[in-house]
């Protein structure tokens, strides 16, 4: 962010950065640059607040009336993620009697999922698959976590793209199930922890790992801050 | 308090520094045109995938209604966009801004490229898609650039 700042800045642009990484917005110097220690993936700090959002522009155009740089100004208000206290979030049941766990799982989540992408109009799923192959691909990680080697399970594509869409649907259903937007990183924790998607996705994890898959492909199967062994593994 | 791990980690990262920091002397805000550049790899035709490292950027037009996060990342936080795009795209706050006559007006033209580049030279954004981009936003006569940084 900061390097693209100075490259525009170069083009004859005046620009202002929000920061989310101060180090990084240390390194690289941009000409003015707002650091708000929120979470990561909100660098507007709060969602559906005017008022928050508002004054953190506020604060960032008023480095416009510096006389010189770098500008690197310290929003006052700091937010932290939730990932500590993951969502309390009950699934509900399907008629899927003959699925794997997991599968009947993301097929009880169906419906949640189409109601947030109804309400809000957006999704993050569909990097590789749609939301209702969902069940399907947790199948195929489900043989990996027992052992398959992930090469011969006829996975359709890039494995951490198609991890995402599972997450990104685990995450998106929450969000009809809960009463109110979560924090961040709530809904993740829930999914990595709680979820049998997301203890199947980590046994895979764990599984490609140890049997020398190529970093990426493990690596960014599941946020790196959630990699742990499963509870009950 | 996850971000704050991936904050250590990735704070240490090596990063591109100019020899000078560039510098325009802006016009008055109330007069100036403005433009979002995000590194969120969003894109506007449905398209939810962006691979990781494509230092590419895309064409955000003001009233793009189909907008979809697709950053390759899973290391932050993606419910707060599900719920309100201005949590990345603050579009609506600048519009605001404009009818309040804050701002002078809001670009008809908006950039994604998407952040956590393995290459942290970034080269294929200084030497190239960096100045493609801004020869969109010059032809929009934008004024003034916010980042906001995914």
């Amino acid at each position: 962010m900061g390097t693209l700042a100075s490259v525009l800045e170069q083009q004859g642009f005046a620009t202002v950065a929000l920061s989310c990484i101060r180090e990084q917005t240390e390194t690289t110097m941009p000409p003015r640059a707002l650091h708000c220690e929120f979470p990561l993936g909100r660098p507007l700090g709060k969602p559906n607040d005017v008022e928050f959002q508002r004054s953190v522009l506020d604060a960032a155009f008023e480095l416009l009336n510096e006389a010189s740089g770098p500008v690197l100004v310290d929003y006052p208000i700091e937010i932290p993620d939730d990932a500590d206290s993951p969502l309390s979030c009950t699934i509900p049941p399907s008629d899927t009697s003959d699925r794997n766990p997991a599968a009947a799982e993301a097929l009880g989540l169906l419906p949640a999922w189409r109601r947030t992408h109804e309400t809000y109009g957006r999704t993050t799923v569909g990097k590789v698959i749609t939301a209702e192959q969902v069940p399907d691909m947790l199948d195929l990680f489900t043989r990996v976590a027992e052992g398959e080697a992930w090469q011969e399970v006829g996975i359709p594509g890039d494995p951490t793209k198609i991890a995402a869409d599972i997450k990104n649907f685990y995450e998106e259903a929450s969000i009809s199930l809960m009463e109110s937007s979560p924090s961040a990183r709530r809904a993740e924790s829930w999914f990595v922890q709680q979820t049998q998607a997301g203890q199947t996705i980590q046994k895979a994890r764990i599984n490609m790992k140890e049997a020398g898959a190529n970093f990426y492909f493990w690596y960014y199967l599941l946020p790196m801050t959630q990699h742990h062994e499963p509870e009950n593994n | 308090m996850s971000d704050k791990q991936v904050r250590t980690m990735l704070g240490k990262l090596e990063g591109f520094t100019f020899d000078e920091v560039p510098w325009v002397e802006p016009k008055p805000l109330s007069e100036s045109r403005v433009a979002i550049v995000t590194t969120a790899g969003l894109t506007i035709d449905g398209n939810a995938d962006w691979n990781a490292a494509d230092q590419g950027f895309r064409v955000v037009p003001k009233g793009s209604d189909n907008l979809t996060l697709a950053h390759y990342s899973p290391n932050f936080d993606r419910t707060g966009w599900i719920v309100d795009k201005n949590i990345v795209f603050p579009i609506d706050r600048l519009e605001e801004m404009a009818e309040e006559g804050i701002i002078g007006s809001v670009a008809e033209t908006h950039i994604s490229f998407m952040g956590a580049q393995p290459d942290h030279t970034l080269e294929t954004i200084r030497m190239d898609s960096g100045p493609a981009a801004a020869q969109a936003l010059r032809e929009d006569k934008v004024d003034i650039i916010l980042l906001t940084p995914v």
